[in-house]
């Protein structure tokens, strides 16, 4: 029963050929991410002078980096930096966004005040606001995830509220009073459950957005220290010998669009299996 | 009303305000009523009478901060033999009563259950709520429930979710649900009104047949004189947030001394069909639920007002079992 419905939504999922091969290449890049120590060929930090800058060959095949690193190693572990960070910014927006989401939604009396604290969030530039937080708080992985986070944190709170004003006039809720069930699970089941499907989709897209940001902020130098590889720490390093050796910057690139398109197209599958107006048209 | 009845509820003086942007009204004016265990008592009215406000005053679901009781007892008798004011009561107490001692049955069963979760789950959530069963005897008992209100394959279903059932099958979860802890009273808040006919009368059986097993005193709420004709015991007729007339299914039905239950009444197709004087409609638009004018609240629609029914308020006038809130119901009836 279980079983056949997973499948039933399985297959609806992957009507769509393109959000298959999208899944196909976010497993495929996660799956990279936590075998890296297999995966690589080489250490991702051993230095060699003597082959820096070398154009992809049979023993580095994605090229050498200005210190002679292997650049698929590199990333291959910076997989695991990147998608490490963002995962946790996933993790960390989801939840406080999911809870003062619900808050903001159900208690009329919180609303005005955190929607404000929302608006005045979303009123500044992403990236500018990321660069601001990290500067004050100080370059580390930590703290790219708190930024980042704050960054976030917003979009979900606004998705959730949403959600929930339109269910917590459903009779349903009222039943579930009417049976003696505390706010307090009223809110932790029968409202969070109803807001999941949004948040799970808006989950995908933001850990797109977060494995970008942290890849600008890094750019940019305000974002994880240099010697943790990561895709935008590479492409940053690397953009000075762009023009001698492209592919320092170009397969750091690629992997930054692949991760990003592939959990767009991921979460745009999402989002039209789970909202029933869109699922006719499918 | 009697203040020592032994009944199960016994709603005295309610008036009920709300706060809306053109000021308070007041749609539960003086409303008094009773419930004996065992007993139905229909509490009838157009819509807009207040009814369903004194239904959700009783279960202290108001939507708050607009609404709040602001008058009168809601007394109750607990399983304990402790009566309470629910008018008063604090919320974990009220929260504990709910569900377990009083349920309630809402007009929407294609709303009222939560579409995530299997009615089962549902069920059984209460049940651990109120009888602190586990989880596993909790969905035995919520299959029980199910084979209680007639739902074949209750084993089976009881892991279906509220979308794979018909609308009659989940108001007989509704119902399963509203029973599943043996409350003492059950407000049904017209429980039949989205269901087409075949359907009502058979919830309406299961209602009367549940309410046989365990005993618990009915508050069924309707606009449907024909359901009320069928399952009630007693009838408490509403109009304007006030209760203009209360008595016995029988004679209420064979000798209303309301004129407005009179209207009410030869709107029964039936009656029109045996009729003297035909099938009538009641006149006019409601009045508005928060004019506290003076006078009559029926005056303006009633046939047989004159310039007295205007001039002051009218009480409910008690005679034994009956009453009735009409200056001239003596004169009509002569």
């Amino acid at each position: 029963m279980e079983q056949s419905s997973l499948l039933l939504f399985l297959r609806r999922m992957f009507r769509r050929k393109l959000v298959l091969v999208a899944f196909v290449v976010l497993c495929a890049i996660m799956l990279m991410a936590l075998l890296a120590p297999w995966i690589a060929p080489h250490e991702p930090t051993t230095i060699r002078v003597v082959r820096r800058l070398k154009p992809p060959s049979e023993l580095n095949w994605l090229g050498t980096d200005e210190f002679g690193r292997d650049i698929l190693s590199r990333i291959v572990y910076g997989a695991r930096a990147s998608l490490g960070i963002g995962l946790a910014v996933v993790l960390v927006s989801m939840t406080v966004g999911t809870l003062f989401g619900l808050m903001a939604g159900y208690f009329r009396s919180l609303d005005g005040i955190i929607m404000r604290v929302v608006d005045a969030l979303m009123a500044l530039p992403d990236i500018l606001l990321a660069i601001f937080l990290v500067a004050v708080l100080g370059a580390s992985a930590f703290n790219v995830v708190l930024a980042l986070s704050i960054v976030y944190t917003p979009r979900v709170i606004r998705v959730v509220r949403a959600s929930t004003l339109v269910i917590r006039e459903l009779p349903f809720v009222e039943a579930a009073r009417a049976l003696g069930v505390s706010t307090r699970r009223i809110l932790s089941v029968h409202i969070l459950l109803n807001v999941a499907s949004p948040v799970l989709v808006q989950a995908t897209f933001i850990f797109a957005y977060a494995v970008l940001a942290e890849a600008g902020l890094s750019f940019l130098g305000a974002g994880v220290p240099p010697e943790l590889p990561t895709w935008g720490t590479m492409i940053a390093s690397g953009q000075q010998y762009a023009d001698q050796a492209f592919w320092v910057v170009l397969f750091p690139g690629l992997a930054i669009v692949l991760a990003a398109l592939s959990l767009q197209v991921v979460g745009d599958g999402l989002r039209d299996m789970l909202d029933p107006k869109l699922r006719k048209a499918l | 009303m009697n203040m020592d009845t032994p009944s199960l509820l016994s709603i005295q003086d309610l008036e009920v305000r709300f706060r809306t942007e053109d000021g308070e009204v007041t749609p539960v004016r003086g409303v008094t009523l009773s419930v004996s265990p065992g007993e139905t008592v229909a509490l009838v009215g157009e819509s807009g009478s207040g009814k369903s406000v004194t239904s959700l005053a009783t279960m202290g679901l108001l939507p708050r901060p607009a609404g709040r009781v602001s008058g009168g007892k809601i007394l109750f008798r607990q399983r304990s033999g402790q009566t309470v004011d629910l008018a008063t009561l604090p919320l974990p107490d009220l929260r504990r009563l709910r569900g377990a001692e009083i349920a309630m049955v809402f007009q929407e069963p294609m709303t009222s259950l939560n579409p995530v979760l299997t009615v089962g789950e549902q069920i059984a959530e209460s049940v651990r709520l109120h009888m602190g069963l586990g989880h596993a005897s909790a969905l035995k008992r919520a299959a029980e429930m199910l084979d209680l209100v007639e739902i074949p394959n209750a084993r089976r279903r009881v892991h279906e979710y509220p979308h794979q059932m018909s609308g009659g099958m989940r108001q007989r979860v509704m119902i399963a649900l509203a029973m599943s802890c043996n409350p003492s009273l059950l407000i049904a808040d017209e429980p039949t009104t989205a269901l087409d006919v075949t359907i009502q009368a058979q919830i309406l059986v299961l209602i009367q047949r549940l309410q046989r097993e365990i005993g618990m005193g009915v508050l069924f709420i309707t606009h449907n004189l024909g359901v009320v004709a069928e399952i009630a015991d007693r009838v408490t007729v509403m109009y304007a947030g006030q209760v203009v007339e209360t008595g016995s299914v029988g004679e209420l039905f064979r000798t209303p001394r309301h004129p407005y239950t009179s209207a009410l009444l030869n709107c029964l197709p039936a009656r029109a069909r045996r009729g003297e004087d035909g099938r009538r409609v009641v006149q006019s638009i409601p009045g508005s639920i928060g004019k506290v004018g003076n006078g009559c609240a029926f005056a303006p629609r009633c046939g047989q007002a004159t310039d007295s029914c205007q001039a002051g308020s009218v009480l409910l006038e008690t005679e034994m079992d009956r009453s009735v809130r009409c200056l001239r119901w003596r004169e009509i009836l002569a």
